[in-house]
This record gives structure tokens, C-alpha cells and sequence, in this order.
């Protein structure tokens, strides 16, 4: 469990980082490390070159302006899981970071890192996707903004470009209606399903529209477009939510392991579904 | 004499220096210039090598050697196999591959560097120079012997041996029953997952010509003696030391081929060599456990008796057989009998070579197969006769007053109260009502189970007849010229809290402080020899050696105080650490009595005054006498100085601790979820030296337990490859799934042993996996279910439960 050889930089500033990045193809940004060390200790990646932006200033906040939530990207999931601004405003949030590994992870994982990593069992992705996040990407050339739907591409590939650095996560504060809910993998503690629902309710128990975010249980996390379009503009009643859930994997390719096999997955997936809309509905 | 510490919930005096920190295992011990060894492991189950170039690998900055298996295999001996079996085939086991390798994580070299990233970047580049030749591999027993390929080829099959066991008249008892039960069952490949892997550190000195091995194991004695054989070095020049040791499980019961080899690179290149073993190799190339697949056949009367019992099984062995290898399903077919009267029991075991690690003693070892076949197939008979599974278990009980109680299986039970634990575990669960809210939750479509597990354990390993290398324990008890009293044991505790459980014993029985006694352990150069603490051994056995020491050593501190005070030994009376003159005990009960000196209160580095025996004293400490004992200037005559006794202690026999364990499960009908609800633990170790210790044991013993019955698993798919090679795959139990345990007791003492004691390491992984397997499946009877295979995940539940809706 010893990693191949690498160098290893610290960058002080934003610019710092970008700079060795845009110098150095190959390399990898650090961030709580939590996902990039353990492959690197099997050797299943072997950067040459490690970019710590773990004392970067700046890059871990929450607040609030203009209408948005802004998290840096080297916010731990314990400073998100305990943030009362963000249990007030965005409860998704906390509760997704509460699912997540144990508290020695927690205090060093970040949400940056997670995302930029993009696992297909990470719980970050489906709340970004529920919550329709704005990832801000710095590089040398300036600062874009990537809508989580068009974020993560594929299995552990996002739309990041080399040179490019997830700076902050963005969310429009909207007073929605939200939950998180998973099955952990009984070894990993990743998510076998992991299911963020946001929902947007009117005042007679209907559901104006949804956003339902799906991890573990496809090569990346997706929306499950089935069940929002089944759920947008009806009546939230224990029959219409558990049909609803049933499309959670139309038009998807559902992954198969030793612990939950494809048919066991896709099941899982509608129960799971069907309970983070539950949930959220239960607390409007 | 007043017990002061026995019985006792004394904490461990252990835990400081582990919490803190403090302690030292193997890689925390620094030689100066010690260089690193990584091993080249195979990736593949079966293959033959047909060329290994070092070339790239020596190429390494830092790197001092290499050695393959064809550059050792005529210099260090084959790893050994203690089991004895009738016409056991034994393969010859090199510390390093020579022709084939035969398991996922084989190692092929070893790679010496100067650190141990350089010696695992050649590992890595020498990887590729290894040339092998794909084979099949033998993996899957779950449908018998598998014929082809066969792995050792002179063998001609795959069969390591086939043994019948158990006594009685089988066609008979068979014939004799109203009705036969039947039941397949899968014992699945295990790993122990000590949290410290394994570690060595080895150093020669070429002058002395002496080598010392720091191990992570269990036994350092059988260790020493096992090296010094492979390596070919005299047993006094080796010493094996073990310093912490983080866990074994059985897992370090064992002498493994980088043992000898460190020790042999140590030789060759006159360096302190060090090796820590990563978790994938942990997992990969440390021992597993259980691995059996067999089906139990009970006859049985319509009222529920039991005639006899058969089990046909087949155990997966492994590639080669590690210490103790085929003898682990052995101890499954002792076991058989369960905590029944079975008037006629056998076993047909057949132990299969497979292209995967050993299997080996893995915390129950053998026993935890046979009491969920008996347990399990008690839960399918009382099924079958639509009893409840109590009055079947009751209906076959031997009762209190039939014991020792002799089994089909050929052992003697020592003691035993079956029906007193059966009672106080349902009484503690309020079991009557349990079945009450099931039924009630059952209305509500809510699937509760209730499930039970009445076990009895073989334990105290054991009479040196019934053991491969000795079954006895040593101890040495001296006290020293200050009084600290010093506990030299055999034993070898990895966990236990044996400093502190042997302590309480030392200081109740010489009358001491527990801060004045230190116990020593885990050093060949300064422990008699001894066999180490594994089956459940190390109190019933060592501690009683410690108990039997000190009563030798005090019948010559007897003898020089009877000589100090000037009266014949036979008049004086002992108590608290003090030899009185008849009289002044008798003045004692009336106060009268001169005040004892607290021992341990006088002044720092002060040894205690001499008392002569013209100073007139009738009373004098133990302690005091130690110092005389070492001054010799006032002994009587004939009487060798110095204060410290030696005594190895053979066991008559084994001893038999059961209990009662209750689970209750609550599944989720929609995706087949288990959660533990009510755990209750009622345990009978015999006398209990330390409640807190018994408890850890208890519930470490069942959280081991939990992770067999619902989520562990060694797997290799069809080609052997290990799927489940690091614990991001592999199940291991977490404290977050653990419910509470009430945990309680019932004290039926020993009569093996002077202390009383039975036994308790394994308890929890023999008596709670069935009561666990029991419950999923009764809350699924509605289901029409019988059985489920083990771990029981929640895919498997949901398909059942699915199963009527298509």
C-alpha cells in the first residue's frame, strides 16, 4: 500500500496552482485526498505530480449573496454537515454530507474533491444534480460556470478541461422541499443507491416540479427525468409517488456488483427514490 | 483468603499505553541500517513460472537483493503443518514459489531495499519480469470435490484426506428414528482481519551468530522452535520476541513463510530486516476461515428426540496446508453433539486442496461450523415437527446432574447447567412476549424474527494428548528483592487483558497490591517455554499455572518464615500478603494484633527492613521474606535463595462453556434489509476472574459474528481471483451496525481446573452466528423458507420475499 513516486508541490494561491497545472499535464490537485490517495496507494494511479491546494485561502466558506448558497471548493463535509446557515437553507446538504463515510472522512474529504472526482457511488453528484448546482471552474484563461447536468460526463470524467480547477459550488436558493436518502455498500460505505430529491411544492400537496438526483447506481450520477416528468404537477399521494419512482432507471444502464446485481439495483432504486420523495414531501 | 481483585471488574492495565499511543508493535520498533523487504506476490490462482528476471529490479536505487523461490528453495525448510491425520497428504510448501504458484498473492521474491518504498517500486518493476504461465484453477467446493486440474499433480486428486469420526451405531440410530432431517449448509471462507496485519523484524548478529525475530503471533515458543528448524540455527541462539501484538484471531496461531524468510535474509546479509504487511496482503495471504460446505442428516422421533446425526462435509483447504490446516474440520466433527444427548453422531469429512490461501484457525476454529449445523438444524427440526424451537432444544438437553457427560462425538463434558442459561436468556429477552409482538408485528405486515442458539464450546486447549505440540502452560512467579512481584507466563495474550486478568490472580493469591505484580509475556529470551494463548486457553490453562506456581512459592516462603519467627511452618496461618504465628492471627480477631505494614507505602527506592528473628515479630510479609530470600543470610538450612517458583500445568481435559444467545431481526420488507433489534448473551465461561474482560470478550466474539452471519466473505470468482481483497469490498462489521447487547451470566465452575475458569475468547463467534441465521429465517417462515446461506445479504432476502409476487 505504498504509492508510486511522485512530487509533490504546495500551492499558496489560486494562481499558484494553476500555473504548476497548466505546467504539468499529468498532475493531480489535492484536496482532503480521501478518494485520490487510496488509488494511489493500490497504484491504480500514479501522477507524477501532486498540487496541494489544501492551504490555498479562501477556498472553504459558506455563505450567501445574491440570492445563491456559495460553498468553496475545500469545504469539508463536516463543515457542511454542521453548518446552521446551510441547515436552514439548504437541508440537502448537510444530510448528504451526514451519509458520508465516517467522521475522520468527513473532516477531511471535501466537496470539491468529491465532485471534481466524480465516483459513481460519491453522494455529492446527486445532490448537485437535485439541486441544480453551478460548479465554478478557474483556469489560466478565466473562470466558466458548468450546470451540474452537464458536469459529470462519465465514469470518473467530468467537464472540467486539464488546467482547469473547481473553484465553488453554486446553489439558487429556491425554498424547496428536499431529502437524502442511501443504502451504503456494508464494506465501502459508498452508496449502493443514493437518492437527493428537491422538490418544489405548491400549497395544495402538489408537486410543482422535481429534481430527483440518482448515485450507485450507473457509471455517473444522473437526474432520473422519468420520475420528475411523472411527478411535475400531481397530487403527492403514496400511490402517484411510488409510481413516479418506478422510472427512476428508465434509459439507464444499471451497474451489477457482488453485493447488489442490476435487477436488485434497479429495485433498490425505486424504493429509495420513492422514500427521498417521501421524505421531502413530508417536510414542507 | 479474601479474594481482593478476582471476580473483580478491574480495568485493564493495558489501555493506557494503547490509548495513548505508547505501545510498541513490530513497526514500531527502529533497528539502526535495517533494510525493507516487499514480496512479488502472484495476481494469478494457478499458474506455472516459467522464468523470473531480477535484471530491472536490481536495477533500483536502493535495492540490496533479490531472491526467488529456485534461489532458497534447497536452504530454508517448508513451511510446516502440525496436524496428524491418517494419510494426510502434504505438499511441500516453500516459503517461495518454485514452480507454480497456486493462490492469488503466492509470493514469488522478495525484494531487499534500504527503504521500504525502493523495495516496493522493484517489487512493482520486477512484477512484469515474472513470467507465468496461465492454468486453471480449482476454486468452487459448493458442488463437491472438484477433479480437474489437479493442483498438486503427484497427488493424483485434489483430496488431502478423508476421515470418518463419532461413535455410536449411525445406520442404527438412523433406522431407529421416525423421521429424517436434512439440511445443506455453507460455512463461508472468512478472513480474521487482525487490525494490526502481520509484521516481522529480524536481526543477526554475525559475532554472537544469534538472531532475534520480533512477530506479530500468538506463539513465540512453537514459533522459535518451527524457525529454527526451517532455518536451520540453533533454538538457543534464536529468540522470538512478540511486542504488541494488535489482534490475532487465530490468524497469528500460525508459522508463515515470511517469518522464516526474513529470518534467513537476516543471516545472509547480516542486517536487521524488516517487513509489514500491507492489508491487501493481509487479506490475500494471512490464513482465512471456516470454508466448509456440508449437509447435516438428524433422525429424530415425532416428539422431537434426537437418534443420531450425520454430517458429510467437504472442507476447502486451501493451496497448502499452513500449521494447523486439516485439523481445523476436525474440531467441527468433536463438536457435533452440540449441548444434546445424540446417542449416535458421525462425521465424513473429505479436505479439499483449492487454488486459494490456507484456511486455519479463525476465532472459534472448527467449533462455530458444528454449533450452526446442531443450532441451525434444531431450528429446521423444530420447523419440521412444528414445535417451538425451545422445547426442541430442552427435549434433548442433558440435564445439570448428568455430568461430565459423555458425547457420540468421544468427549467428556466437564460441567454444564444447559436449561439455567436457556432460562435466564429467555427470561432476560422476555421471550414470551417477543413471540407475542412478533405476532402482532406479522398482522401488520412487519417481519420480525426470533431466533436462538443454545451452544456449548470446547475450550482451555487442551490436554497435551489431544494437541499437536503440547497442550500444557508454564509459569514462572519470582518476587523480587523489592516485593514486586513478577509473572513470567507461557501464554501469549494479543488482546485478552491477561496482564491484568493474571495480575488479579497474582496479587489476590500472594497478597499484594495489583500495581506491585507485573506480568511478562511474548519473549523466548525471558519466558520459559510455553504454547501461547489461542482456543480459549490462555486463563483456564496459564492462569492456572501462575496459580499452581505461587503455591509452590509459597510453601518455601512458608519455610523461611516459619525459620524467621522461630516456629514450625504448620503454626502459621497466611492472609493478605502475611505470615502470622497461630497466636497472633488469634490476637488479630480480637484487634490486639500488632498493625501490617501496607506493603507498597514505604518510601521510594527503600527496601524493606530485614526483620531477624530476634526482633521478637510474629507476623511477616511475603515481601519481606522475598528480600531475605535473596540477602540468604537467615534461610534455613537446605533452602535454595532467591523467591520464584515454576510450574507447567497439564489439563486433565478440556472444558465445555455454553450459554444462550437471542437475536431478534426486524426485516425490511422493501429491499430486504436485516437490523439487529434485541441482542441477549447469556454465557457460562465457569468462574469469572474478571467480569469487564468477559464482557469484551463476549462482545467482540459476537460482533464477529454478526459480520459472518450478514456480511463477510472471502470471495474468488471462477478464475480465483480475489475479488474481495481490501476492506473497500470485504464486510468487516462496523460499530454503526452493532444494536446493543444485554449481556448476562450463569457461573457453573470447572472442575478441570483449581480456578475454576473454562474459558471465553471464542464464545461469541461459536454461540451468536446461528441464533442470528435463525432469526432472518424465522421472520421470513412466513415465506415457507428453511434455510439461508450465510452472509445472509439483503439481495437474497428480497428475492425470497419478492418470489410469490413473480
Amino acid at each position: 500500500m505504498i504509492p508510486a513516486q511522485f512530487d509533490y508541490a504546495r500551492a499558496n494561491t489560486l494562481d499558484e496552482a494553476l500555473n504548476l497545472l497548466a505546467q504539468n499535464e499529468d498532475a493531480k490537485i489535492l484536496a482532503g485526498g480521501h478518494s485520490l490517495i487510496p488509488a494511489m496507494k493500490l497504484r491504480l494511479m500514479q501522477p507524477p505530480l501532486l498540487i496541494d491546494i489544501g492551504r490555498i485561502k479562501d477556498l472553504s466558506y459558506i455563505d450567501e449573496a445574491d440570492g445563491q448558497i456559495r460553498i468553496g471548493a475545500m469545504t469539508t463535509h463536516y463543515q457542511i454537515e454542521s453548518s446552521d446557515l446551510l441547515k436552514r437553507m439548504c437541508p440537502l446538504l448537510p444530510e448528504c454530507a451526514s451519509h458520508i463515510g465516517d467522521m475522520q472522512v468527513r473532516n477531511k474529504g471535501t466537496i470539491g474533491g468529491s465532485l471534481a472526482h466524480s465516483d459513481p457511488a460519491a453522494d455529492w453528484p446527486a445532490a448537485a444534480l437535485a439541486l441544480n448546482a453551478e460548479l465554478v471552474a478557474v483556469s489560466k484563461d478565466g473562470e466558466r460556470t458548468i450546470k451540474a447536468d452537464d458536469f459529470f460526463v462519465d465514469l470518473l470524467t467530468t467537464a472540467l478541461n486539464p488546467g482547469e480547477i473547481l473553484r465553488e459550488i453554486r446553489i439558487n436558493k429556491n425554498g424547496s422541499s428536499q431529502a437524502y436518502v442511501k443504502m451504503p455498500h456494508p464494506a465501502s460505505g459508498f452508496a449502493i443507491v443514493g437518492v437527493a430529491a428537491n422538490l418544489i411544492m405548491n400549497g395544495s400537496n402538489e408537486c410543482t416540479s422535481a429534481r430527483i438526483g440518482i448515485t450507485g447506481v450507473a457509471a455517473k450520477a444522473y437526474r432520473a427525468t422519468g420520475v420528475e416528468n411523472a411527478m411535475a404537477g400531481s397530487q403527492l399521494n403514496e400511490a402517484a409517488i411510488a409510481t413516479a419512482a418506478k422510472h427512476v432507471s428508465d434509459n439507464t444502464d444499471i451497474n451489477g456488483d457482488l453485493f447488489a446485481s442490476a435487477d436488485y439495483r434497479r429495485h433498490l432504486a425505486a424504493v429509495y427514490t420513492r422514500r427521498a420523495i417521501q421524505t421531502a414531501a413530508s417536510r414542507v | 483468603m479474601a479474594d481482593k481483585y478476582v471476580g473483580k471488574r478491574v480495568k485493564r492495565t493495558e489501555d493506557p499505553r494503547l490509548i495513548k499511543g505508547l505501545a510498541h508493535y513490530v513497526d514500531d520498533i527502529g533497528l539502526p541500517g535495517t533494510l525493507h523487504v516487499a514480496f512479488v506476490r502472484s495476481m494469478y490462482a494457478h499458474a506455472r513460472i516459467t522464468g523470473i528476471d531480477t535484471s530491472e529490479a536490481l536495477k533500483v536505487p536502493g535495492v540490496v537483493a533479490v531472491y526467488t523461490g529456485k534461489d532458497i528453495a534447497t536452504k530454508i525448510g517448508p513451511v510446516p503443518c502440525a496436524a496428524a491425520l491418517p494419510d494426510l497428504k502434504v505438499p511441500d510448501y516453500r516459503v517461495l514459489a518454485t514452480d507454480k504458484v497456486l493462490f492469488v498473492g503466492h509470493p514469488i521474491a522478495a525484494v531487499v531495499a534500504t527503504d521500504k518504498y525502493a523495495a516496493r517500486d522493484a517489487a512493482e518493476i520486477l512484477y512484469p519480469g515474472v513470467e507465468l504461465e496461465e492454468l486453471p484453477a480449482v476454486v468452487s467446493i459448493i458442488d463437491g470435490v472438484p477433479t480437474t486440474p489437479v493442483i498438486h499433480e503427484h497427488f493424483g486428486d485434489n483430496i488431502a484426506y478423508k476421515l470418518t469420526s463419532g461413535e455410536g451405531d449411525i445406520e442404527a440410530a438412523m433406522k431407529a428414528a421416525d423421521r429424517i432431517v436434512k439440511q445443506k449448509m455453507i460455512h463461508q471462507r472468512l478472513a480474521p482481519i487482525a487490525m494490526e496485519p502481520r509484521g516481522v523484524l529480524a536481526r543477526y548478529f554475525p559475532g554472537e551468530e544469534e538472531l532475534t525475530v520480533w512477530s506479530s503471533t500468538q506463539i513465540p515458543h512453537l514459533l522459535r522452535t518451527q524457525l529454527a528448524l526451517m532455518i536451520g540455527i540453533p533454538e538457543n541462539k534464536l529468540r522470538v520476541i512478540t511486542p504488541e501484538v494488535g489482534g490475532g484471531f487465530g490468524s497469528k496461531l500460525n508459522v508463515y513463510a515470511e517469518e522464516a524468510l526474513l529470518g534467513w535474509i537476516s543471516m545472509q546479509l547480516g542486517k536487521p530486516v524488516k517487513w509489514i504487511e500491507s492489508r491487501r496482503e493481509n487479506v490475500a495471504a494471512t490464513i482465512h476461515g471456516r470454508a466448509q460446505v456440508g449437509t447435516v442428516e438428524v433422525g429424530i422421533k415425532n416428539d422431537g428426540t434426537i437418534t443420531g446425526l450425520r454430517y458429510n462435509v467437504v472442507a476447502d483447504l486451501g493451496a497448502y496446508h499452513q500449521l494447523l490446516t486439516p485439523a481445523i474440520p476436525t474440531l467441527t466433527g468433536l463438536m457435533l453433539s452440540g449441548a444434546y444427548k445424540i446417542p449416535a453422531i458421525q462425521m465424513n469429512v473429505t479436505g479439499v486442496f483449492t487454488n486459494k490461501m490456507s484456511t486455519d484457525a479463525y476465532r472459534g476454529a472448527g467449533r462455530p461450523e458444528a454449533t450452526y449445523v446442531v443450532e441451525r438444524v434444531m431450528d429446521v427440526i423444530a420447523r419440521e415437527l412444528n414445535l417451538d424451537p425451545i422445547e426442541v432444544r430442552r427435549k434433548n438437553f442433558p440435564k445439570a446432574d448428568e455430568f461430565p457427560f459423555h458425547t457420540a462425538t468421544g468427549l467428556d463434558y466437564d460441567s454444564g447447567d444447559y436449561e439455567a442459561a436457556l432460562k435466564k436468556a429467555l427470561d432476560l429477552s422476555g421471550y414470551q412476549k417477543l413471540r407475542e409482538e412478533q405476532k402482532k408485528a406479522r398482522d401488520n405486515g412487519k417481519l420480525i424474527g426470533i431466533g436462538l442458539s443454545s451452544y456449548v464450546e470446547i475450550c482451555a486447549l487442551g490436554p497435551s494428548q489431544a494437541m499437536p505440540a503440547g497442550g500444557w502452560e508454564s509459569a514462572t512467579v519470582r518476587i523480587e528483592p523489592t516485593g514486586k512481584v513478577t509473572v513470567l507466563t507461557g501464554a501469549s495474550p494479543h488482546g485478552q487483558g491477561q496482564e491484568t486478568s493474571f495480575a488479579q490472580i497474582a496479587a489476590d493469591e500472594v497478597g499484594v497490591d495489583l500495581n506491585d505484580v507485573t506480568v511478562i509475556h511474548g519473549d523466548t529470551g525471558i519466558v520459559q517455554y510455553g504454547i501461547g494463548t489461542f482456543g480459549s486457553r490462555a486463563t483456564a490453562v496459564g492462569g492456572t499455572a501462575v496459580l499452581i506456581a505461587i503455591h509452590k512459592l509459597k510453601e518455601k516462603a512458608a519455610k523461611i518464615a516459619a525459620h524467621m519467627m522461630q516456629c514450625d511452618a504448620s503454626r502459621l496461618s497466611f492472609e493478605a500478603g502475611c505470615y502470622s504465628k497461630q497466636e497472633a492471627a488469634a490476637a488479630a480477631v480480637t484487634g490486639k494484633s500488632e498493625p501490617v505494614v501496607p506493603v507498597g507505602e514505604g518510601p521510594a527506592g527503600a527496601l524493606h527492613e530485614v526483620p531477624t528473628p530476634t526482633n521478637g515479630r510474629n507476623k511477616i510479609t511475603i515481601q519481606e521474606i522475598a528480600l531475605a530470600a535473596h540477602i540468604a543470610k537467615e534461610l534455613p538450612p537446605d533452602t535454595e535463595p532467591g523467591l520464584s517458583a515454576t510450574y507447567f500445568f497439564e489439563p486433565k481435559n478440556f472444558t465445555f462453556p455454553f450459554g444462550t444467545h437471542i437475536c431478534v431481526v426486524e426485516i425490511d420488507k422493501d429491499t430486504g434489509e436485516t437490523k439487529i433489534i434485541k441482542y441477549v448473551a447469556v454465557d457460562d465461561c465457569g468462574k469469572v476472574i474478571n467480569p469487564l474482560l468477559v464482557d469484551g470478550q463476549v462482545h467482540g466474539g459476537i460482533v464477529q459474528s454478526i459480520g459472518q452471519a450478514l456480511y463477510e466473505e472471502v470471495v474468488y470468482d471462477e478464475q480465483g481471483q480475489l475479488v474481495t481483497g481490501e476492506l473497500m469490498d470485504y464486510a468487516l462489521p462496523r460499530a454503526s451496525q452493532m444494536p446493543w447487547f444485554d449481556t448476562d451470566r450463569t457461573e457453573t465452575p470447572s472442575p478441570v481446573n483449581p480456578l475454576g475458569v473454562k474459558g471465553v475468547g471464542e464464545a461469541g463467534t461459536i454461540g451468536a452466528t446461528p441464533a442470528i441465521v435463525n432469526a432472518v429465517v424465522d421472520a421470513l417462515s412466513p415465506y415457507g423458507v428453511k434455510h439461508l446461506d450465510m452472509p445472509v445479504r439483503p439481495e437474497a432476502v428480497w428475492r425470497i420475499i419478492r418470489a410469490p409476487e413473480g
